[in-house]
């Protein structure tokens, strides 16, 4: 029997997971899916990572294969443009045409453009497709100020997306008086307006455009109140249009305002016909979101084979992804006084607002709003969808939310019923969650991901999915350490005291004593790390070179292309006119590129992997060493001028830094860690920024430690004050020996000390009372580790054996790798860019 | 002579990395090389990793998950099985090419045909 064939017109989020369900169910169907735009489905809620180097493909949803695998017949660039219902064909732009059994319109939206005089001129966006952000970022190379229409969801985010291509000057333009005028109140919009403000967005409420003017390129914009904003681009982002042309031009109906007219189905007038995401308007309402198209895609491929389901609405609580600012709405979000209690909890200097609506009774949470903190968000809505009776003191949910762990957050998951939806975008349920861990036997939230596909979607729900599956193993009994991975059956710090007490000398010794199987990419630089730490010795020895990264198998960086960094140390950032020079000889010799760091040294990329030893060579002859760029070890130590040229300057800061850099160099830590030594309180060494500081004060010095900056940047804590030069260092050596032997891997030092018990007082009676009786065995230790520092390069170039493997083919060690591409940039050298896939 | 036609002699075995990589040139292309002593089976695969194109397979760590043994690229820790090529970072990048290698007299062989 011939099978029933299905075409889906528009292969967008919807339609891909249309198919990938349907094919789920049943192998019934042939199934011919349309797409308009060049690429497979790909991932438009994260279009925005595509400005910070994701790729279309990773955005893609499947892989360039899995339409065959699944014996789906796959057109792209090639649009539906005619439907002939009585027959049942569809014509496609190439001038064919097909037989459907059953139509499924997943044709989505497009970006609504109001009817503003210059739409139309060079210059002026949309925000929608990898095309979109393509012409976007192009533009934006020669733009220096721009706009965005419309202060909403996606506005903001468009906007964002400008500030960082380089767009000095972004405004928003927003017709209503507030933010995000469908998920936020005015208060919260206030807020919201002060934090993006701090991001160097500039916004305009209240204001409505009646003309984009300049000749054939957009130059300013022109509004109703007689002002005027010059701009050099503009991204509309004023809401969203249903694709419903097609449907429309073949009598299928339409709502008044647009979007095909489905019912619980997904079925249009036409019982062969359905439409599914933002082109189906349900019961008067168009879904903008993902969760809510899948729920459609799933309730469609459900009732093709014979299943019974049926969408009855869905839930718009949203989360906003912009980087570095929460912005939540969920449930009833405006219900106002007199038909709830509100509570609103405002703090103006950490820029938080929540406000959550309670029922009259004081027994339910009907809805709310988050700004600057959204930790609660994913409990909250849990609250309110599964009904949850509330607490007697239910502010507790707001003020509680910091608290974390086994808080309000931990006894809230126990609450939720089995039911409860955790991950909408795939339909998760708790139980199916608590499930996979319990009999499927998930340890990991990939093997989560794997089994129930929770977390894959938007990903929103992954917090909470990890505090359940932390929650199923505890119920379980399970004692759940960190092990390193499959390999180790140990925590890092069971396995340096193993390492330590057994003195074992290299990483096939310890995967032999406690180890399984091979080993991996995991616990080989890992074991490495603790090796380094505890011996010091050169860590290209012993066979221990194939146990590290690539950068420290090679003694440096390996950059974009395939080439390497070299960064010798500059001990406080002090550097002889004569040491200038050979930095600067040596880099014109071999072709490499100079820059000054962030960590006041210079820094020389693209070297080949070959010249690495020769270079180095000659960096070594005329006094330098390696500055251990590459490894998790001591960096910089930076300086001011201090006292011997600053009229403010306490004490001789460089002299100190220098001290304390040559101290600790070339030891190895779970982490880079990082110094610095400012001669007074004006701190223009940014002392505080560092995993330990040092301060200059009248009387000595301050030591402040756990700084960081980084992608999280947090001020490091005072730890003592007043010291002398002596006992400031005896500190340190206790901070630093303490650290290593307890921070997880790949912890820096401010992680480290935000999940110890007690805080900043603990680790005080630590170093400074030795309240754990330590302090003398690390100063030994730490000891023993100065002692035996060398430099690694020294030793690696005088080493024949191990500078044979600084070659790039082992059957011709003379040549380069051929493959990397350089290209000229002001003057100098850079790599070229990754080849596209 | 059919024998050497289709082998490539890659080096000796002692010029060979313990538990690691090397790189071999074979004409215009690049061949990863593993010798994974542990177990003492030796792959070979090609050098250029097909997430962002770079030459460096030969230069990651190898190891295994449950048997299967695997090299990690260094550049984004993508993972990929030294016996079928397969990506197994689960965000797939397309397999690798895979070649086999014997070892005769001291000399690495790796064949120029992939698997
Ligand atoms: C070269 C340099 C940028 C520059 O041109 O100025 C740089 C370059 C890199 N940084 Fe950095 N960082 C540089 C100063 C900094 C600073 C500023 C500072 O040290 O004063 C910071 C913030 C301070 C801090 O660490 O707290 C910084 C925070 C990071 C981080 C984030 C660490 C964190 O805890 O969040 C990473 C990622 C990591 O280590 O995992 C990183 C990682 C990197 C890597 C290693 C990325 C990589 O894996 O390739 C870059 C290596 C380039 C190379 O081969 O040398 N770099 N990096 C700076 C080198 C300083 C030096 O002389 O050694
Ligand atoms: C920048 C951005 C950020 C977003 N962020 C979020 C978020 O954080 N959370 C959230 O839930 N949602 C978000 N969304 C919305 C989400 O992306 C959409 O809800 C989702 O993509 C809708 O899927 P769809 O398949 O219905 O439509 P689309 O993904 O638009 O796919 C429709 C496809 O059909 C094609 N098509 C149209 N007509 C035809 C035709 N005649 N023939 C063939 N093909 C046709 C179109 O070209 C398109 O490829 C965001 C959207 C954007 C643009
Ligand atoms: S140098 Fe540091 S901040 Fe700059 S791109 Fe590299 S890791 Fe990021
Ligand atoms: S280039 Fe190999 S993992 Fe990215």
């Amino acid at each position: 029997m011939k099978k029933a064939q299905i075409i889906v017109i528009g292969n967008g989020m919807v339609g891909y997971k249309f198919c990938e369900k349907l094919k789920s169910k049943s192998e019934s169907f042939d199934l011919i899916v349309f797409g308009e735009e060049c690429r497979r489905a790909y991932d438009r809620v994260h279009l925005s990572e595509y400005f910070n180097g994701k790729t279309a493909e990773d955005l893609s949803l499947s892989t360039a294969t899995w339409y065959e695998e699944q014996n789906i017949t796959l057109f792209l660039s090639n649009p539906i443009v005619k439907i002939d219902r009585d027959f049942k064909m569809v014509y496609a732009a190439d001038g064919l045409s097909y037989a459907y059994d059953y139509l499924v319109f997943a044709t989505g939206s497009a970006a609504f453009v109001p009817t503003i005089p210059g739409v139309e001129k060079d210059g002026v966006f949309v925000y929608r497709t990898i095309e979109d952000l393509e012409l976007i970022s192009e533009f934006a190379k020669k733009a220096k100020t721009g706009a965005v229409i419309g202060g909403g969801l996606l506005g903001l985010e468009a906007a964002k997306a400008l500030i960082d291509l380089g767009i000095e000057q972004t405004h928003i333009i927003e017709f209503a008086p507030r933010l995000m005028p469908r998920q936020i109140d005015p208060a919260g919009s206030e807020m919201l307006k002060s934090k993006l403000a701090d991001l160097g967005l500039k916004i305009h409420l209240n204001k409505n455009t009646t003309s984009i003017e300049g000749e054939e390129k957009i130059i300013a914009m022109q509004f109703s109140d007689d002002t005027k904003l010059e701009v050099d681009m503009l991204v509309i982002s004023a809401g969203i249009k249903p694709r419903d042309e097609l449907a429309k031009a073949c009598g299928i109906e339409v709502g008044p305002r647009g979007g095909i007219l489905v019912n619980e189905k997904m079925q249009t007038n036409d019982p062969s016909v359905f439409a599914i995401g933002e082109c189906a308007l349900y019961d008067g309402m168009i879904y903008g979101l993902i969760a809510p198209g899948y729920e459609m895609a799933e309730v469609l491929a459900a009732n093709l084979c014979e299943g019974n389901k049926e969408f009855t609405g869905f839930d718009m609580s949203t989360k906003l992804k912009l980087i570095g600012i929460d912005v939540a709405s969920f449930g009833d979000n405006f219900i106002d006084e007199p038909d709830c209690r509100t509570i609103i909890f405002e703090n103006k200097h950490k820029g938080i607002y929540s406000r959550i609506n309670v029922s009259n009774d004081g027994q339910h949470l009907l809805g709310g709003i988050l700004i600057g903190d959204a930790t609660a968000y994913n409990m909250l809505l849990q609250t309110v969808n599964n009904k949850i009776v509330l607490p007697e003191n239910p502010e507790e949910l707001i003020f509680g939310s910091r608290s974390g762990g086994d808080g309000v957050e931990g006894a809230g998951i126990v609450s939720l019923p089995d039911s409860a939806l955790i991950c909408s975008c795939e339909g998760v349920s708790k139980g199916d969650i608590c499930g996979a861990v319990t009999n499927l036997n998930c340890e990991n939230l990939d093997d989560i991901k794997k089994c129930t596909k929770a977390g894959t979607g938007c990903g929103g729900c992954i917090p909470m999915v990890k505090d359940l599956m932390v929650h199923t193993f505890k119920s379980q009994g399970k004692y759940i350490k960190n092990v390193i991975c499959e390999h180790f059956n140990y925590s890092r710090q069971e396995l340096f005291d193993l390492i330590h007490i057994h003195e074992l000398k290299s990483y096939d010794e310890v995967l032999n004593e406690f180890g399984k199987n091979d080993g991996c990419e995991v616990c080989k630089p890992l074991v490495s790390s603790l090796l380094a730490s505890l011996w010091n010795e050169m860590i290209l020895k012993k066979g221990n070179d194939v146990a590290q990264d690539s950068n420290d198998r090679f003694l440096a960086n390996i950059q974009k292309g395939g080439s390497y960094s070299v960064v010798p140390r500059v001990p406080g950032g002090e550097i002889t006119p004569d040491k200038l020079i050979i930095i600067g000889e040596v880099a014109k010799k071999y072709n490499l590129y100079t820059k000054i760091t962030g960590g006041q040294r210079i820094d020389m990329f693209g070297a080949h992997l070959n010249d690495l030893p020769v270079i180095w060579e000659e960096l070594i002859a005329a006094g330098f060493e390696s500055g251990h760029a590459y490894g998790k070890g001591l960096r910089t130590v930076k300086s001011c001028v201090g006292s011997t040229w600053c009229r403010f300057g306490l004490h001789d800061s460089v002299s100190y830094a220098i001290r304390i850099e040559e101290r600790y160099r070339g030891i190895r830590a779970p982490h880079k860690f990082k110094s610095a030594v400012s001669g007074c309180i004006r701190e223009c060494a940014e002392a505080q920024s560092k995993d330990f500081g040092i301060i200059a004060t009248e009387k000595g010095w301050n030591l402040y430690v756990c700084g960081n900056g980084g992608s999280k940047p947090q001020h490091a804590l005072l730890l003592a004050t007043d010291l002398d030069s002596e006992t400031c260092i005896k500190y340190i050596d206790r901070f630093l020996m303490f650290y290593i032997r307890t921070a997880d891997p790949l912890t820096r030092t401010a992680t480290w000390l935000n999940k110890m018990e007690g805080g900043i007082d603990y680790l005080r009676n630590v170093v400074i009372n030795d309240s754990l009786g330590m302090a003398a065995q690390w100063e030994q230790e730490i000891e023993n580790l100065i002692s035996s520092y060398k430099c690694e390069w020294k030793e690696a170039v005088e080493n024949p054996a191990i500078r044979k493997r600084f070659s790039h083919f082992v059957n011709a060690p003379e040549e380069k790798d051929p493959t990397i591409e350089f290209v000229d940039m002001r003057g100098q050298k850079r790599v070229a860019e990754w080849k596209t896939v | 002579m059919t024998e050497t036609s289709n082998w490539l002699a890659a080096c000796r075995v002692e010029d060979a990395v313990e538990n690691g990589g090397v790189c071999v040139k074979n004409g215009e292309e690049q061949i990863a090389l593993f010798y994974f002593k542990r177990r003492n089976e030796w792959f070979a695969t090609q050098n250029e990793c097909p997430h962002r194109k770079q030459m460096a397979l030969s230069r990651g760590m190898i190891g295994s998950t449950t048997d299967e043994p695997k090299v990690a690229c260094p550049f984004h820790k993508k993972t990929f099985s030294l016996h079928t090529g397969e990506c197994l970072s689960g965000d797939e990048c397309g397999a690798i090419k895979t070649y086999p290698v014997k070892i005769d007299n001291g000399v690495v062989y790796i064949g120029k045909y992939p698997k």
